[in-house]
């Protein structure tokens, strides 16, 4: 802190640059994620959990939070939530497998489907926010409701079962399918293996296999959307309409911003996340099940919250949200590395989330020096 | 700054003490992992865990007990991943998805760890999978062992009161007992829910929107407690068939009432039991039975109840 002279204008003091750079939503996120990481090297450092495997276990989790905290970041810095998503995801995978398996589409059709439906139900959801003036909160718990009831009767009455199997065998040799279900830089993981830096599988019909193969497509579509939402976010215009919106709408209609328009486009984006997520997930392993992505609305929101974004819209970062995804990751995986005692597991989880969000809001307050 | 500085270090403090508080207990011995796919609000895994205890303590090993919170497969697969990277001496879990868990627990195999399946699945997948055996029963033919008790009842239309319908066992223990009264699976088969009012509630509701149902099959404590509250309060309880899945002391009481006909026990101690010794002596002295085992079905009826009620709830 540089002392401004007495009777300046504070809106033209210096600041010293240590100030500016400590000045980003994402701070109390990144120093939440080093004292994360601090914490369970010391706790479970020994069990495998910074191994190649366990990096890659809380790393594949870290990604699947980080995709749906993207789509509920922007969502929620709009002024708006999704309960919806983890319905979504159920609903979305659903889709495909039905389309797939049963009614035998091809699989990129299936999946164009479903993304073109998902984010029609998006649209539907924020269509509904802004023509009922009824807080987000509520319409889009209906359709938690209603879609997650839909999920349940589609798989029913279609193939009288709730989880629906095959499609791996349904997405063979399909052009679309890879683009969520498979694994890029395979070859720098076998030579790493080749130098005997990574173990190998030692039995069975992948023996000689290192027991990482490659970077899965969930992890590069988290990186890619999270890229595309922070430029958007920051780069652009229409970030700045975003920022607006959740910030106080009627004063941002005064002045032209689009706001239905930006919030609808934020519901059909969350929609769109929760596809990629529910699309990857059942490529990975093969079925779509009925009861995919319970919760999961709630864990993307307070990946959010642990980035920095406040409830009520109008300030956060993708990067934040992204770094509260890791955390939310690591701590989840992490305890069962430490070997916590599963009845108190959730209580350590919710202990360790509430620590990082005081944290959080602590080191906020500190740097933007509101009250 | 310096207000700043005490609150990192209270945090910091806080953070050490959980530390300090979560640290494994180092137990003599191997440590095992049992993945269950229960969510947290599943009373019935209660005897499992007891199971798995009582066998850590007579073999002098760890075993840890994990499950998804809220059942979701997908997350269950994550923690198999996480339970082979930790590097165990053996992995106990269930196959209640073949499709998701199949390439995590297969991994596990070609990583040297042994694996047991237990509860869900069948002897076909456990195999496929790579695993040593399966402790287990056979949910079509439960249910159709209990729908061929039903039928020597005089049964004629029946309701299927499925608390987990997310879980394809379910739907096949419904279907071994339609199939076996040589009825058609159709809307007997309800999604009542894990919540006990709403079950109720719907359990009421069908049973007056279909008078002529005479018969009952509820798939576990989840369904068969409410389901008992609804005939007591409709006055119906001891007038129609009422064949459940599993065990509880609520069950056992309805059975001695005579509310519940016999409950079809799968013996889930058996299924904690079992597979922590056999991991045990695989261990240490490598030897391992050549089969898999059948935990199930018992049937318990009022002429054997008397054992049973002792422990219900904690070994039954």
């Amino acid at each position: 802190m540089t002392q401004p002279h007495a009777a300046t204008d504070e809106r033209i003091a210096q600041r010293s640059r240590l100030r500016t750079m400590l000045m980003r939503p994402e701070l109390g996120a990144m120093a939440g994620a080093i004292l994360v990481f601090i914490y369970f090297a010391v706790v479970a450092g020994s069990t495998g959990m910074f191994a190649p495997d366990g990096i890659m276990n809380w790393g594949v989790v870290s990604a699947q939070f980080a995709i749906i905290a993207v789509g509920a970041c922007l969502l929620m810095i709009a002024g708006e939530f999704d309960l919806s998503v983890g319905s979504m995801i159920g609903f979305a995978g659903i889709v495909i497998a039905v389309l797939s398996v049963h009614l035998g589409w091809p699989m990129w059709a299936s999946i164009i489907a479903a993304f073109i439906v998902a984010m029609l139900i998006g649209a539907a959801n924020g269509y509904l926010v802004i023509k009922t003036g009824l807080p987000s909160f509520i319409v889009t718990l209906a359709s938690l409701y209603i879609l997650r009831g839909l999920t349940i009767y589609i798989s029913i009455t279609t193939t009288r079962q709730t989880i629906i199997g095959g499609v791996r065998e349904a997405a063979a040799g399909d052009w679309l399918a890879p683009l969520f279900g498979g694994k890029v830089l395979g070859f720098v993981f076998y030579w790493l293996a080749d130098m005997g830096l990574i173990d190998t599988f030692k039995a069975g019909n992948r023996a000689g296999q290192p027991v990482v193969d490659g970077i899965p497509m969930l992890m590069v579509w988290a990186l890619a959307l999270i890229i595309f939402a922070h430029v958007l976010l920051t780069k652009t215009r229409f970030g700045n309409w975003i920022f607006a919106a959740g910030g106080d709408a009627q004063a941002a209609r005064y002045v032209g911003v689009p706001v239905n328009r930006v919030k609808i486009l934020m519901f059909i984006f969350s929609a769109f996340c929760a596809t990629v997520f529910a699309t990857a997930q059942v490529m990975e392993f093969g079925s779509a099940a009925a009861d995919r992505g319970l919760l999961k609305e709630f864990e993307a929101i307070i990946a959010v919250v642990i980035g920095g974004a406040l409830l009520t819209g109008g300030y956060g970062s993708v990067i934040g949200a992204a770094l509260g995804a890791l955390i939310f990751g690591v701590v989840q995986q992490g305890l069962f590395f430490a070997g916590v005692e599963s009845s108190l597991f959730r209580v350590f989880l919710g202990v360790i989330l509430l620590l990082a969000v005081v944290l959080n809001t602590y080191i906020r307050r500190l740097i933007t020096g509101e009250r | 700054m310096n207000t700043f500085i005490k609150g990192l270090s209270a945090v910091a403090l806080t953070l050490g003490l959980a530390a300090a508080a979560t640290a494994p207990a180092l137990a003599e011995g191997e440590r095992f992992v049992l993945v269950s796919h229960a969510p947290d609000s599943d009373s019935w895994w209660n005897t499992i865990k007891n199971a798995i205890n009582l066998a850590g303590e007579q073999m002098g090993v760890t075993v840890e007990y994990r499950n998804p919170p809220t059942g979701d497969l997908a997350d269950m697969a994550r923690i198999i991943e996480q339970a082979a990277a930790s590097s165990p001496d053996g992995i106990i879990s269930t196959i209640a998805d073949f499709d998701a868990l199949k390439g995590p627990l297969s991994d596990a195999v070609a990583r040297g760890i042994p694996v047991i399946t237990i509860n869900s699945g069948t002897i076909a997948q456990s195999k496929e999978i790579g695993a040593l055996l399966h402790v287990g029963q056979p949910e079509y033919d439960a249910g159709f062992g209990a729908g061929e008790k039903a039928k020597a009842a005089g049964v004629t239309s029946f309701v299927c009161v499925n608390h987990y319908i997310t879980n394809p066992a379910s739907v096949e223990r419904c279907q071994g007992f339609a199939d076996a009264l040589g009825i058609e699976l159709g809307s007997q088969m309800i999604d009542s829910g894990m919540d006990p009012s709403e079950v109720q509630s719907k359990v009421s509701a069908y049973l007056s929107a279909n008078p002529d149902t005479n018969g009952i099959l509820t798939l576990g404590p989840n369904s068969a407690h409410p389901t008992i509250a609804a005939l007591d309060q409709t006055g119906k309880a001891g007038t129609i068939f009422f064949a459940t899945f599993d065990l509880s002391s609520e069950i056992s009481t309805a059975i001695k009432a005579g509310t519940i006909n016999f409950a079809i026990d799968q013996q889930p101690f058996l299924q904690g039991y079992l597979p922590v010794v056999i991991l045990t002596n695989l261990a240490r002295y490598g030897v391992v039975p050549g089969n898999s085992i059948n935990s199930g079905p018992g049937f318990i009826t009022k002429d054997n109840i008397d054992l049973v009620e002792k422990f219900a709830g904690e070994y039954r």
